[in-house]
């Protein structure tokens, strides 16, 4: 992902984050301003959409039924897939889902599967025969910087919006009977970002900032202030006193966000 | 001024070799007034300046030099060669033809074709663009008879030897020509085939030992001693 | 399919396979083992059994993938079907796919890829056996294929995991410790400068654990540095005595 930035725009944006700020007047651990609405596609079993300064994200999530994996019978699966679908930005082409789509979605999994933010055992119909799987499907619909936050919040913000029908067991057949019951969410797990700029670390980077990063870092933080992902992106390098240094940061921040959304 | 590694040491990538005022040579980079190694080789050192002769290298072509290729491609205009390097070349076909080239007429094809093997020098080359051949001086051209070697680029100093010392021994000894293409690709022409062996086994011998001391003796003692072999087995199928 | 094993340490602090907590596995490393690559090395660390091939610089095809002011890496991290436990899709899986990029992304920064413009570097890791941190083990072989192919670089890159099991934080992580622990946390480090350049976790840690199981796991790398170095070493030191004898 990446078009031609002006050498003038990238020493402009260089030289400001050396005095701690930014183009668009944020200091380095700034957000954007974040706007979340949920359950706007009613035909999905959940949905959100995300807009992250204007970075703008939509995710819908389905439930089917199907087999659990061998080696945990009594849980329910959970899939993520991300497109970044070409009118969200010049440079995405249509087409299979390319590294850049399949990092997104396998980020955003993590974060959700490692902090256990689905109680999978409620999802489980029949041990070892049937449970419920959860499609969460991430759309990404304009990139103006930090697809993976954005995507993190509209993945879960729609998650929390999720529904599953109730059933019944007939004979050994599952039935499903009216009415739903919320996805059993037992935690909220947020993703902070960083891009490394001239050897300092900036939070929540905008797509100029990202064109001119040398590296990205992104740690997934849960209500108890553990980490459960964490993936380094791009062709720089950190210092391990910078990743402790983010690690830091990231659990302010993710805390941050959880009181505004009030999760 | 610090060094960590003396003369002829074995170095590999990130190895800091140097801290000071020195001068950064061959596969080298300099960071913050440190001299590090940026390939596997052998240290060196001329005065200030700081060198690694590389172990393990491509060829990088530059003006001036010979080169030994094979084309692989005939174009409207000219050929592709490949100098075993980063970068094909090109000889052009106003090049090669003493008269005014038709594109439509000529077929390129007749005069060198894909498989051909040529000597050829370098007269262009930058960043921006390919290599460009010259065949238009004596000594160079297609390649008719001989046999090929490849060695690491970087060792053809070695082949050369001090003065010329190790090539004319091994001319001497075997009898043959030598072309060294300085994209380490040689030409072995001798009057027999054993002839030219030997000489590519002496040449493949240097590529191996070249960071190794007292190689021009070993080279000379190895190829008496496999000359004495070919005497005695000409001898013995004799009787 | 498999079990889960009782304790992943026991009382006195043994792994399964026998190993403590600080303990690397046992590493094999040769470089120069293909004769058509330009640069290649193969790698045993513990089960894995990982080859590391590079073909370059070279001209790009297709040609409009070249740049015009740098080189262009390209990976490709493959498992046989045969190295795993169950038979494994020849196919490529969104996770050799993810991690074909994150292993291209932690080689980067040690070449200095603006030496040779217009061309690529093309390196393929192919994983013969799998037992834990593959990711790992492939990179510590791609970058001595890398030097061994001559491509001019700042320093070797490492890479090592570190991890938490049964409540502790423990160094390279094999399969099963992997699959059942709490934790794992692959490192790539450029060792002269102290640079990371490849950080993955999955799993849960608190802050201070998370400091714990980076520092442990840098102090893998290190170790293994020193292996590389031999590793590369080694076709010219046993050159070099046979010829002094």
């Amino acid at each position: 992902m990446s078009s031609v930035i002006t050498r003038v725009k990238q020493k402009q944006i260089a030289q400001l984050i050396s005095k701690g700020k930014r183009l668009d007047g944020r200091g380095i651990t700034d957000y954007r301003e974040i706007k979340v609405e949920q359950g706007i596609i009613e035909r999905a079993e959940g949905s959100a959409r995300v807009l992250l300064g204007r970075t703008e994200v939509m995710v819908g999530t389905k439930i089917e039924t199907g087999e659990p994996f061998t080696d945990t019978p009594n849980e329910g699966v959970l899939t993520v897939n991300a497109e970044l679908v070409p009118l969200a930005s010049s440079t995405f082409e249509p087409g299979p889902p390319d590294e850049n789509s399949i990092e997104l979605a396998r980020i955003v999994d993590r974060g959700i599967r490692e902090s256990k933010a689905i109680d999978t055992e409620k999802l489980c119909i029949q041990p070892g025969k049937k449970v419920f799987v959860v499609f969460v499907d991430v759309y990404v619909l304009n990139h103006d910087g930090n697809l993976i936050d954005a995507s993190a919040l509209a993945a879960l913000a729609a998650l929390i919006n999720t529904k599953m029908p109730n059933y019944e067991i007939e004979e050994g057949e599952v039935k499903i009977k009216s009415g739903y019951t919320p996805l059993p969410i037992r935690k909220h797990p947020i993703t902070v970002t960083f891009a490394k700029i001239n050897e300092k670390l900036v939070v929540d980077p905008w797509l100029e900032e990202e064109q001119v990063m040398e590296a990205r870092l992104s740690m997934a933080i849960d209500d108890d202030g553990n980490i459960c992902a964490i993936q380094k992106g791009c062709s720089g390098s950190i210092s391990p006193n910078q990743i402790l240094e983010a690690s830091k940061i990231a659990k302010e921040k993710a805390e941050e966000i959880r009181k505004k959304l009030e999760w | 001024m610090p060094t960590f590694f003396e003369r002829r040491q074995l170095v590999t990538p990130g190895d800091l070799i140097a801290e000071g005022a020195y001068i950064a040579g061959e596969n080298t980079y300099v960071e913050d007034n440190k001299i590090y190694a940026s390939r596997i080789g052998i240290v060196d050192y001329e005065n200030k300046k700081v060198t690694v002769v590389a172990l393990r290298a491509f060829y990088i072509p530059r003006v001036e030099d010979i080169v030994i290729g094979t084309v692989t491609e005939v174009g409207f205009n000219g050929w592709t060669v490949d100098i075993n390097a980063p970068y094909q070349a090109l000889l052009r076909a106003s090049d090669v033809l003493s008269r005014p080239f038709k594109p439509q007429k000529d077929d390129l094809s007749q005069v060198l074709n894909v498989g051909d093997l040529i000597v050829a020098k370098i007269i262009a080359y930058d960043r921006a663009h390919d290599p460009q051949l010259t065949v238009g001086e004596p000594g160079l051209g297609k390649i008719t008879r001989g046999q090929i070697v490849k060695i690491t680029p970087t060792k053809i100093p070695r082949v050369i030897g001090r003065k010329g010392s190790m090539i004319s021994t091994i001319k001497q000894e075997t009898g043959c020509q030598i072309i060294l293409g300085l994209n380490g690709t040689i030409l072995i022409t001798g009057k027999t085939s054993e002839e030219e062996e030997l000489a590519m086994m002496a040449i493949l011998k240097i590529d191996k030992e070249s960071h190794t001391s007292g190689l021009t003796d070993r080279i000379a003692q190895m190829l008496k001693e496999e000359k004495k072999k070919m005497e005695e087995n000409k001898n013995e199928s004799k009787t | 399919m498999s079990q889960k094993p009782e304790k992943l340490i026991d009382k006195k602090g043994i792994r399964l396979d026998g190993r403590k907590p600080d303990e690397l596995r046992s590493i094999k490393i040769e470089v120069g083992v293909l004769s058509n690559a330009d640069g290649s090395a193969y790698i045993e660390q513990g089960k894995n059994k990982i080859l590391a091939a590079v073909y370059g610089p070279r001209e790009l095809h297709p040609k409009h993938l070249a740049l015009s002011d740098r080189m262009v890496l390209r990976c490709r991290y493959h498992m046989a079907p045969f190295s795993v436990q169950e038979r494994k899709s020849p196919a490529p899986s969104r996770r050799e796919i993810e991690l074909s990029k994150v292993i291209r992304e932690s080689l980067e920064p040690a070449i200095f890829l603006e030496y040779y413009p217009r061309t690529g570097i093309d390196v393929f890791v192919e994983v013969l056996q799998a037992d834990g941190s593959t990711r790992c083990a492939s990179i510590t072989a791609a970058s001595l294929a890398l030097a061994d192919a001559g491509i001019p670089m700042k320093d070797l890159v490492v890479a090592c995991s570190a991890g938490k099991v049964d409540g502790t934080i423990v160094l390279d992580l094999m399969d099963t410790e992997d699959k059942m622990g709490e934790a794992d946390l692959p490192v790539a480090l450029m060792p002269n400068f102290n640079a990371v350049t490849l950080l993955q976790m999955d799993g849960k840690l608190t802050l201070e654990e998370f400091e714990n199981a980076l520092n442990l796991a840098i102090e893998g790398c290190k170790k293994i540095y020193a292996m590389q170095k031999e590793a590369l070493k080694a076709k010219y030191v046993s050159v070099k005595e046979e010829a002094d004898e």
